[in-house]
């Protein structure tokens, strides 16, 4: 006879062993995935994985990990600090969207004028545009008590109306031939978020991600507010005792990863993306989420996660190239990592007993 | 502009049809809840259902295999929430994300053969005589048959939880699963089973959407149904008849905002696609100050031993 018995404490063994078991689990079950799909589930977790690191154009492709790597990094570590309070963010996604509107707006109406001064007001418009859409569910939060979740996520629909409003309407390029989307900002040298070092992967929303992982590592270990938000997490009681605010912390919270969001946004759309399209957000504030359970909420975790994240969009473009695997199984992959974290995460407070009960 | 062709019969009939996916998830989310678990994986279960709803629809050519497939396939992925939550104590909140994700994605490459596909029509109900009576006619006497189906649920339901014992248990569990374990229910067989149900009616409101609304089959279709149907249960406070009321609310400013875009209004047609979700909002906001309704062990994982 198995059976569960709490731990009195949550073995800090298995929490830091639960994401390593649940990335295993699911590179055996994306095998069997891939298997299930007509693939060879080894030669497909290769391509994945050791390509981009490791294979014949990693040279080309590692760069790669930081572009894609910092927006989630970025976006993860707003959430975490809101996840580990109990305040959800959801809509990380909208305020993303919001973020690049903002920022990339300002660029746009500088337009053709060259200037030092562009960027960092751009910079600032998109952290404000995040911010003020992520004020939208804390304020209602707060004042009226309603459900951040359901409020969050719906500003994500009615973010994505927007876009498609901007990029057809307002932000369209008069040049573009009648085509959808703004001007090229890659094309604007003042606005255009270019690689630091050529050819690394490094442009300002890298910076942007690692200094954001160090404020919240010393926010989380060293500040009261991140006292606060600890303990808010694991005892609400102990923290209103303790003096803490809880409608300021949903505003601090909320706020700051809506801000960072924003940010992520307004980085992608200035460089990689390089314009306001219908598209141009690929669903990084949706599996930032991932990222944030995956790195237990940690910012050094996060980093691990989000590198982790990354190589699995860029090896799952490679596998879709070269193996014909569909977009979605990568996506799939993703969801199950999520499914298997969750799941071994029982072991952290519980523990098998195995053998008859003993008489309490 | 032109607001004579909004007919007002055929746009009551047509918000009947704009509910029904919603009315459907709702109810089954409703259940879930009141049995003290929430899911919010609904998004998921729906797409899920949709596109196993349109494939096997296709494949066997009759839309009724369809909808069965569509509730086993949104229960089949329900149970692996209910997995996590249930068995392995996941937090709920969490588990119902990546249910939602892992949906999109499952069902987006399932449907991959999909994309452009005609699925089978389902014919209307046939009620002779009474279709030709005016106004009342069209209304209530043109539909198909799963809008029936999504009616008599909400007054099974309504039934169940008021009147048997099936229904007091199941409240019982999602009161107080404590004293529920306490009185020798099975907490956690109880929970998983109406899971399993709001699994199968979100699936089946996913295949209504596939099928019959719009019919055809595109990635992410159903364009978060699934947590305004999460919201309507909220502002139903839990109770089977003003989730129909919701529904009906909600299916009519979709219908309405669809036909204010066909009768070409001066506002552009993004503005009027935002409309359902910030009604949500403001509904959920006018609302959320009433809590009292909420069932008490909402949300809260049960194990025998704490």
């Amino acid at each position: 006879m198995i059976r569960l018995e709490k731990r009195p404490r949550p073995s800090r063994t298995f929490a830091w062993a639960t994401p390593l078991l649940a990335v295993l689990a699911t590179f055996f079950f994306g095998g069997v995935l891939f298997a299930l799909l007509g693939k060879d589930p080894v030669q497909s977790i290769l391509t994945i994985f050791w390509q981009p690191l490791f294979g014949e154009f990693s040279f080309f492709y590692r760069p790669q990990l930081l572009i894609k790597g910092a927006p989630l990094v970025l976006i993860a570590i707003g959430l975490s600090l809101g996840f580990r309070a109990g305040i959800w963010n959801i809509g990380a996604e909208g305020q993303y969207i919001m973020g690049a509107l903002f920022g990339a707006g300002v660029g746009l109406a500088f337009y053709p004028a060259e200037g030092v001064f562009i960027f960092p007001l751009m910079v600032i418009a998109g952290a404000f545009g995040g911010w003020a859409w992520a004020m939208i569910p804390a304020v209602l939060k707060v004042r009226f008590g309603t459900n951040e979740i359901l409020v969050s996520l719906m500003l994500v629909y009615v973010a994505e109306q927007f876009l498609a409003s901007m990029s057809l309407g307002l932000m369209k390029n008069p040049e573009g031939f009648g085509f959808p989307g703004s001007r090229n900002l890659q094309q604007y040298p003042s606005a255009h978020n270019a690689e630091i070092i050529t050819n690394s992967g490094m442009h300002w929303g890298v910076v942007a991600a690692m200094i954001a992982v160090i404020f919240a590592y010393v926010l989380l270990a060293r500040h009261r507010l991140g006292f606060a938000v600890r303990v808010t997490g694991e005892a609400p009681r102990a923290a209103r005792f303790s003096g803490v605010n809880p409608g300021r912390l949903i505003l601090f919270c909320l706020g700051t990863s809506g801000m960072l969001a924003g940010l992520a946004g307004l980085f992608e759309v200035s460089g990689p993306a390089g314009q306001v399209s219908i598209d141009f957000n690929v669903g990084y504030g949706f599996t930032a989420i991932i990222v944030a359970f995956l790195g237990r909420l940690h910012p050094v975790g996060i980093v691990l996660a989000g590198l982790l994240m990354a190589l699995t969009y860029i090896g799952g473009d490679i596998a879709q190239s070269q193996l014909g695997l569909p977009a979605a199984a990568i996506q799939v992959f993703q969801g199950m990592l999520l499914f298997f974290l969750l799941a071994f995460d029982l072991f952290t407070n519980y523990r098998l007993r195995f053998g008859r009960t003993e008489a309490a | 502009m032109d607001l004579s062709a909004i007919n007002p019969i055929l746009l009551i009939a047509a918000l009947m049809s704009a509910a029904t996916p919603i009315l459907l998830a709702a109810t089954g989310e409703l259940v879930v809840e009141r049995a003290g678990v929430l899911n919010l994986g609904v998004e998921g279960m729906m797409i899920t259902g949709a596109i196993c709803g349109f494939s096997i629809a296709v494949e066997t050519g009759s839309p009724t295999t369809g909808f069965i497939a569509a509730a086993v396939g949104g229960a089949v992925l329900s149970l692996l929430f209910a997995l996590l939550t249930q068995v392995t104590l996941a937090n709920q909140v969490a588990s119902g994300l990546a249910l939602t994700l892992f949906g999109l994605g499952i069902s987006s490459l399932l449907g991959q053969g999909y994309v452009g596909v005609k699925p089978p029509r389902m014919p209307d109900v046939n009620f002779g005589p009474l279709s030709e009576i005016p106004v009342i006619g069209p209304i209530l006497f043109s539909h198909d048959p799963l809008l029936y189906v999504g009616l008599l649920l909400v007054a099974g339901v309504w039934a169940v939880l008021r009147f048997t014992r099936a229904g007091l248990v199941l409240r019982a569990v999602g009161e107080n699963h404590d004293a529920a374990h306490a009185l020798g229910y099975k907490v956690v067989r109880i929970r998983i089973l109406a899971i399993m149900f709001g699994g199968a009616l979100a699936g089946m409101g996913g295949a209504y959407i596939s099928l019959i609304r719009v019919p055809q089959w595109t990635e992410g279709m159903t364009a978060g149904v699934g947590w305004i149907a999460l919201a309507l249960v909220v502002f139903a406070s839990w109770k089977p008849w003003r989730v129909l009321l919701g529904a009906y609310l909600f299916g009519g400013i979709t219908q309405l905002q669809l036909n204010l875009q066909g009768a070409g209004v001066a506002i552009p047609v993004e503005y009027l696609a935002m409309s359902p979700y910030v009604i949500t909002i403001v509904v959920l906001v006018m609302l959320s100050a009433d809590k009292s309704a909420a069932p008490g062990s909402l949300g809260r994982s049960f194990h025998a031993s704490s």
